[in-house]
């Protein structure tokens, strides 16, 4: 097992390192001088332009300058926002709400693609099966701000069942409609998972064999069938979470909630590039990490894994 | 000449009760990959459905005057804002008074102008970085895959966010497709990475090389062209998620600029009046889906009509 972690410990340092280059790259393409831009319309004395540029690294070396950025990020300095506040301190406040948020959706999506899934299974080629087959391709199909706003237009304008906007009440009862387009979002492709997993598992040959000891339905389906095919369903999560970030962005945006995402969403309407490029190379460290995590746990569950 | 079909097999068809042991069929054509599946496809209803569909979006694309001649953008009048359907405006007005049918068939083009330059990118990208690692292996098989796992790690639409945002100088629809394809190409390359690594191990890329034929050429002749199924495949789901991918960024505002007709602007515009004029955002939505339904169905039909797995779970 330890082996395994140094391994992939080893593997993801390059891709960190890669991921982070790449974009801090696109910044340094940036065309304009981001010092004549911190004057405005004014005519900057030479002498202040060329003290800031010391001060920021400007004269350096393209990689030297990115040795500076990184290792900032590494002491907690992920640089300032448009209006001029640490995306540190940004982040303290509006990853809670996004966690929360994102709890709530993959809540939502994996009962719902576990359960569908399986019903889905057990009525293979039934009308049931046909049905959710159908649901699953469209919500594959929609993307998530159409879901976001039909959503918001007949659930919440229409129906008055929730409120149309977040806002400050983004405790865990508010967040209900955001989280339920967020799940739907990610169900269709774990419910699809959910169901080829467990018609696979069906075949086995240990399935047959314990209905042969005379288990009951009751009991295979769940201990013996379902445990086994949760494994494709969980590894998905990890390729599904850029999906989740991508959604939390679109979603937290559409519904005033006050998290990570809806940070990048207004940054991003308004152009503001330095605040929209912070908060994509957190999404992408989070990314990383997450991976890094979900495979670790994976390792963790199945041995053939660690000794692949 | 002696006529293959009437060939007769040196072993007589023996006849039992129920079967004929080792009739051979000459007469019939051999049985490969692509005809099996679309032997398959054609017998799928879904399957005409999500083509006829694209051929829809694509006819609305490049031909738009078929559909409609009142014009996008210049006919718009602030006195119709909002308005309901009246004659020869069969969906109504948007709120700055323009035409909302003529504008959901002009916003197609750039939908699949981004979607198809988007995704001929990625799959030329990810064909040639996987193809070239799957077959050479080594070292390059490492790097290459090692750079793929880089771009992997960022998911490719705030990728294209970040360089939307930073080259917002230049946005147009060739730039707006480079950001898309240029950060999607690794999941591509990692499906034919794997397939090349499979046919790689056939006979006849052996014989190729026994024969004489370089790598290159033997790669080029042979282990590409068998190695193309998973690619359609990836390519027409990908160009499904390029064209959500445009609208996505156009609805952020990262898209093409404001004045480009894009279902994703349309959208974008339509939210501030979604309580009053739902209809201004409802049916570039349904356009939208619609596009992105045909391309995702024929993706998987496909994928399932060359999977025989696939086939047995329906």
């Amino acid at each position: 097992m330890l082996g395994y972690i140094l391994r992939r410990l080893l593997q993801v340092i390059p891709v960190f390192f890669g991921a982070t280059l790449l974009i801090y790259f696109l910044v340094f393409a940036m065309p304009g001088d981001p010092i004549l831009a911190l004057f405005g319309d004014r005519t900057p004395n030479p002498a202040v332009v060329a003290q800031l540029r010391e001060q920021y690294h400007l004269n350096d070396p393209f990689l030297v300058q990115y040795w500076y950025y990184i290792t900032g990020v590494f002491q907690g300095d992920l640089g300032t926002t448009f209006s001029g506040r640490p995306v540190s301190t940004v982040l303290a406040e509006t990853l809670p709400v996004t966690g929360r948020l994102a709890v709530m959706a993959i809540g939502i999506e994996f009962v719902l693609a576990i359960i569908i899934g399986t019903i889905s299974a057990l009525r293979k080629g039934k009308l049931f099966d046909h049905t959710m087959l159908m649901v699953a391709l469209v919500a594959l199909a929609i993307p998530i701000f159409v879901v976001a706003f039909l959503a918001q237009y007949f659930l919440a304008i229409k129906l008055g069942w929730f409120k149309p906007t977040v806002g400050s009440d983004n405790d865990w009862g508010g967040l209900w409609l955001p989280a339920i387009v967020l799940g739907f979002s990610l169900y269709a492709v774990s419910m699809r998972l959910m169901r080829s997993s467990v018609i696979d598992t069906l075949n086995q040959d240990w399935v047959r064999t314990a209905y042969s000891k005379g288990l009951s339905r009751g009991r295979v389906i769940p201990v013996h069938v379902l445990r086994n095919s949760l494994i494709p369903v969980i590894t998905n999560s990890a390729t599904n979470f850029g999906v989740l970030l991508v959604g939390a962005t679109v979603t937290e945006g559409i519904f005033n909630v006050p998290g990570v995402g809806n940070t990048l969403y207004q940054a991003a309407i308004r152009n503001e590039g330095p605040t929209v490029v912070s908060f994509v190379t957190v999404f992408v460290i989070l990314y990383v990490l997450v991976n890094l995590i979900i495979d670790l746990l994976y390792g963790l569950l199945d041995p053939r894994i660690r000794y692949a | 000449m002696h006529d293959p079909t009437t060939q007769n097999h040196f072993v007589a068809p023996v006849a039992t009760e129920s079967i004929s042991i080792d009739a051979v069929r000459i007469a019939e054509k051999p049985r490969n990959l692509w005809r099996d599946a679309w032997t398959d496809l054609r017998r799928r209803p879904l399957f005409w459905f999500s083509v006829v569909l694209a051929l829809f979006f694509l006819a609305m694309a490049l031909w738009p005057t078929l559909f409609t001649s009142t014009p996008p953008n210049s006919d718009c009048q602030l006195s119709n804002s909002n308005a309901g359907p009246t004659e020869g405006h069969p969906l109504g007005f948007t709120f700055q008074g323009c035409d909302i049918y003529a504008r959901v068939v002009w916003g197609a083009q750039t939908s699949l102008a981004v979607g198809l330059l988007a995704t001929a990118i990625s799959s030329i990208l990810g064909l040639i970085m996987g193809a070239i690692a799957g077959f050479y292996g080594g070292w390059l098989d490492s790097l290459l895959s090692r750079i793929g796992d880089i771009f992997f790690a960022i998911p490719y639409i705030l990728a294209a966010v970040v360089v939307m945002t930073v080259f917002s100088q230049y946005r147009s629809v060739p730039v707006l497709a480079i950001a898309i394809g240029g950060f999607a190409w690794a999941s591509t390359a990692r499906v034919v990475r794997a397939e090349v690594l499979r046919v790689r191990q056939s006979d006849f890329v052996v014989a190729s090389r026994a024969l004489g034929r370089s790598k290159f050429a033997t790669l080029v002749g042979h282990v590409i062209p068998n190695a193309l199924a998973p690619l359609l495949v990836v390519s027409t789901l990908s160009l499904a998620a390029s064209i959500v991918a445009e609208a996505t960024l156009s609805f952020l505002g990262v898209g093409l600029g404001s004045d480009t007709m894009s279902w994703g602007n349309d959208i974008g515009a339509a939210q501030s009046s979604l309580r009053v004029a739902p209809m201004a955002l409802i049916y570039p939505s349904i356009a939208l889906t619609l596009a992105v339904l045909a391309f995702v169905t024929l993706g998987e039909l496909i994928r399932d009509a060359i999977d025989p797995r696939a086939r047995a779970r329906r």
